[in-house]
């Protein structure tokens, strides 16, 4: 019997991450350029581009923005670069690898305040020295955070962006010959930073290449972490697209779609920027390459390197620790270091309503994440273990949704599902959280799947099981751990989602993340202090049951805990 | 352009309920709105941003329950205008019915937007009310204008709002306290980098504008009408010469501004700004009592009047339980739930019931509140002063953005 022609996995991946894409995308051009019947919008036309044009300071915002996403993205991987180049394979690599891996799940939003409250004027650092070390009896009127150059929010960003850099490079070191290459550059006289960049940072970048550009789309395209350290006069593109979004003036969605736009623009450029930069740091490899210098003295590097990474992690550590202080403070004035008095009162009054949304989140988060992988181990299933070149351009698909600013298609997709008749109702919120979640299930578990040692399968092949039976007696139970890692990747994607959830929800969904936002428009350091904590607990936990898990269940099995 | 069509589609709309099933959903039958009712859940979308408030609206959805089986859901908002995009984004795909929001939480902007765009079910339902025969309509114009655009009964009132200035008396000497806006400019050169207002379009901070402008501008009947083309630069040049004095003067020398009223109660506690105001007279009291700020926070006000005026709520075209939303509305307004709102320990707002219309009990209840040791009685609170047009709003904040918008 002929088989029926297969869907192909690349395709059904392209259906369901491409089509919302591009029809919120659609939703967000038509009334940029003048279409949006609701408003009386039916003819096309340039003038919201000319409007947006004469807005005050807007080239400021655009290149602001642009400047802060590079120079994030430069520094990232410059340091997870360095650090992993000077220790891959050494024991300090595994020690600060434990360090930093739990700082994937604390949500961007939440590092931000924890960030703002160190080093703001009245933020803690200065409370500990003041007034012994510097005089001050009230906080000094400096403008930090929302310094003009955004300094603050780099740093905020690079705080948040090397952990999830970090682990995509751990992802993809075991495909290098590392130690070989280690031992053949130390043997020809190279430092370890510039062996390891020698011999292996091409093959390395290769693979961590859409990541970088992830990141860079997400510091060139932040909100949130823009709205709580960015600058303010004027805010940063994304930060102006969102006002103009929830103006009270409707006729300001039309700008708002035409910024919206045009920081899709502003994604190209800087991708355009950085694909500049990287011929230019290939050029210059090449060049160091040839010169045949061996940089054997790279021990201040090394340090540096590792420095920055620890500090990353103690500087959202410490943030954290504070916002569980502020959670439970009464009166704490500047310069006191510590509140005066503690009180349980904000914990009492918040715990009874945080119940209901935290149901929600979690319902959403664990629903999103199961069905992610079902999917994608259906879908890595289908397109072989090999993988291979074809599969490789249908991975390029899933950074899609990491690749388009959530700004410019969101509103657009909540105006089609609602002409599509979708109700905004739990079904609907957790069909946008499984496009957003997808990607990152799918990316997580990719790695180890390719990995496997393909001999498990021909063997049982060999006895004459099916592939079906081969997948879930072989394959799964080795993948155990990478299953459920993915699971709560995608678990903790889920938890931090604020503009899908409350957009398409209508609002009528609420989670920790909507609700922490919503609150912090109001500002009590207390309130914010219990939800970003419950918010960064949440995934915390999954990626905690992730490590447990396979040492629970295969307690008889020494050899697949790991 | 856009404009005339939405006023033509909500003339179309308009024409629609009236020909439609309205008799069904009529305030002016009350019980059968009472009948129908009953099993509904109503979607309130409020701003989510303080604990009080959310705390009193679910204390309205628990008595909602057991009173008339109506479940109230509060959809936390946090910004209000987030409603109005959602009710824009339902019209833009044809959800003419069976909306997502039933009853919304709603200020002069958003209700202009939502008025001009059609988005509003009515009009005339509110003064159907039952409870609107105690509503203080006569000494408080404010609950038939809303910033000088007719209610015409598309919203109802909820809550009055008055600009009050906060400080703390054990750093700030009371003697020095300014008593007008060009006193604040002033106090502000003694004291540089010790106010600030949040930045606009901040609701708030926006207000701040209007209150100078309102004191400063030659004519104040030209406020009450949409800004001139001809005359707006004249008009506000004494308040933007204001601005350009003040602004260098500023927390942070107006390079940042602090985000929400919320924000600016912080900083006063941080010791990082020493007057901040608020629109409910009460939110020092109710701070202090949460441990928020310092037991020796007081209020003022200038003795030359501050802004003040009516928040309200108001039911989308498309809203799906409008009966019980008109139940909510109607409980809302009640002398019990009104006076619940203006207890400072429980939220603190300002009635917008006549307490000579109330019936004796209820009158004596409201006498009775203790209002807070930071709080001003009501007739200390000075006179008020009109809100300008919208008009003015929009367009103070556009010039404020472009002359302040890039102070780095």
């Amino acid at each position: 019997m002929a088989q029926p022609t297969r869907l192909g996995g690349n395709a059904l991946l392209a259906f369901i991450l491409g089509f919302p894409i591009l029809a919120g995308l659609a939703g967000t051009v038509l009334p940029a350029f003048g279409y949006l019947p609701a408003l009386g919008g039916f003819d096309v036309t340039l003038a919201h581009f000319t409007e947006l044009a004469r807005q005050p300071h807007i080239l400021r915002s655009v290149l602001t923005g642009l400047a802060a996403g590079l120079l994030t993205t430069v520094a990232t991987v410059a340091i997870v670069g360095t650090f992993v180049a000077g220790f891959a394979g050494t024991p300090v690599f595994t020690r600060i690898q434990h360090v930093v891996s739990p700082l994937l799940a604390v949500p961007h939003a939440a590092a931000a305040f924890a960030l703002a409250f160190l080093v703001a004027p009245s933020g803690f650092l200065l409370r500990l020295i003041s007034p012994e070390v510097t005089g001050f009896t009230r906080p000094p009127d400096w403008l930090l955070p929302n310094d003009p150059l955004a300094l603050t929010m780099v740093a905020g960003l690079v705080t948040k962006e090397v952990p999830f850099l970090f682990l995509m490079m751990l992802a993809a070191l075991p495909q290098l010959a590392l130690l070989r290459a280690r031992r053949l550059a130390a043997a020809l006289g190279y430092g370890p930073v510039a062996g390891f960049v020698v011999c292996l940072w091409p093959a390395l970048y290769r693979q961590i290449r859409l990541p970088v550009f992830a990141v860079l789309v997400y510091s060139v395209s932040t909100v949130d972490v823009a709205m709580i350290l960015g600058p303010q006069l004027p805010p940063t593109l994304p930060v102006r697209v969102t006002q103009w979004a929830g103006d009270d003036d409707l006729g300001a969605r039309f700008l708002a779609s035409a910024g919206a736009f045009l920081q899709l623009g502003v994604v190209v450029a800087a991708m355009a920027t950085w694909i500049a930069l990287e011929w230019v740091g290939k050029a210059a490899l090449a060049r160091v390459t040839f010169s045949g210098r061996r940089f054997a003295r790279d021990g201040a590097l090394r340090a540096a390197g590792a420095l920055a990474m620890t500090g990353c992690a103690a500087t959202i550590f410490a943030g954290l620790g504070l916002l569980t202080i502020w959670s439970v403070a009464g009166l704490w004035p500047f310069p006191d270091a510590l509140p005066g008095n503690l009180t349980p009162k904000t914990w009492m009054r918040t715990l009874p309503q945080i119940r209901h949304p935290l149901l929600t989140t979690i319902a959403l988060a664990l629903l999103a994440a199961a069905f992610a992988l079902v999917f994608a181990i259906l879908l890595l299933h289908r397109n072989g273990a090999g993988g291979g070149q074809k599969s490789a351009a249908g991975y390029r698909l899933l950074y899609l949704p990491l690749l388009v600013p959530e700004i410019s298609f969101v509103f657009g997709l909540q105006v089609l599902m609602l002409s599509a008749g979708v109700a905004p109702n739990f079904a609907s919120v957790l069909a946008v959280h499984f496009l957003f979640v997808l990607p990152y299930v799918l990316l997580s578990l990719s790695a180890p799947w390719r990995e496997l040692d393909p001999r498990f399968e021909k063997i049982a092949a060999g006895f004459g099981r099916s592939t079906l039976e081969i997948l879930f007696t072989v394959r799964l139970p080795l993948l155990f751990r990478a299953c459920l890692t993915a699971l709560a990747v995608g678990f903790a994607v889920s938890v931090s989602l604020y503009l899908p959830t409350l957009l398409v929800g209508s609002g009528r969904l609420a989670t920790i993340t909507t609700e922490a936002v919503a609150l912090s428009s109001g500002g009590d350091r207390r309130v914010i202090g219990i939800y970003a904590l419950v918010q960064g607990l949440l995934p915390f936990l999954a990626f905690l049951v992730a490590s447990l898990g396979p040492q629970l269940l295969f307690r008889n099995r020494r050899a697949m805990r790991t | 352009m856009y404009r005339r069509a939405g006023q033509i589609m909500a003339a179309a709309l308009l024409a629609f309920c009236i020909a439609g099933k309205a008799s069904a959903t009529d305030p002016g039958n009350w019980e059968a709105v009472v009948a129908e009712a009953r099993g509904q859940t109503v979607y309130f979308n409020a701003w989510g941003g303080s604990e009080n408030v959310n705390a009193y609206i679910r204390w309205a959805g628990d008595e909602m329950k057991a009173r008339y089986g109506v479940s109230v859901v509060h959809v936390k908002l946090d910004d209000t205008a987030k409603a109005t995009a959602t009710v824009l984004a339902e019209k833009t795909a044809g959800k003419d019915e069976g909306g997502s929001i039933d009853l919304v939480w709603i200020n002069g902007e958003n209700f202009a937007a939502m008025k001009r765009a059609g988005l509003l079910y009515g009009p005339g339902w509110a003064t159907k009310l039952p409870n609107w025969r105690y509503v203080d309509y006569e000494t408080k114009p404010t609950v038939l204008t809303d910033f000088t655009i007719p209610t015409d009964g598309l919203e109802s009132p909820w809550g009055g709002a008055k600009l009050v200035f906060f400080y703390d008396s054990a750093r700030t000497k009371t003697s020095d306290l300014p008593d007008s806006a060009t006193d604040l400019l002033k106090w502000a050169e003694t004291y540089p980098g010790r106010f600030s207002y949040p930045q606009p379009p901040d609701f708030t901070g926006s207000s701040f504008l209007k209150q100078v402008l309102t004191e400063l501008v030659d004519d104040r009947a030209k406020l009450q009408r949409p800004a001139d083309d001809a005359t707006f630069a004249a008009d506000v040049a004494p308040l933007f010469a204001y601005l350009d004095k003040l602004t260098p003067l500023l927390w942070r020398k107006g390079k940042a501004y602090p985000q929400n009223y919320a924000d600016m109660k912080q900083k006063l506690a941080d010791g990082e700004l020493d007057i901040i105001f608020a629109f409910n007279p009460a939110e020092a009291s109710s701070a202090v009592a949460n441990g928020e700020l310092p037991e020796t926070v007081r209020s003022f006000v200038f003795s030359g009047g501050t802004l003040a005026n009516t928040h309200f709520v108001a039911i989308p075209y498309n809203a799906s339980a409008k009966a019980g939303a008109f139940l909510l509305a109607d409980f809302l307004l009640s002398p019990e739930a009104q006076l619940r709102k203006q207890d400072p320990k429980i939220w603190g707002d300002p009635t917008v019931l006549s307490l000579a219309k109330l019936p004796a009990s209820d009158r004596s209840a409201f006498e009775r509140l203790d209002l807070g040791i930071a709080t001003l009685r009501p007739d200390e609170l000075g006179p008020a002063l009109d809100e300008p047009h919208p008009d003015w709003m929009t367009r103070i904040e556009t010039e404020w953005i472009r002359r302040y918008g890039a102070a780095n």
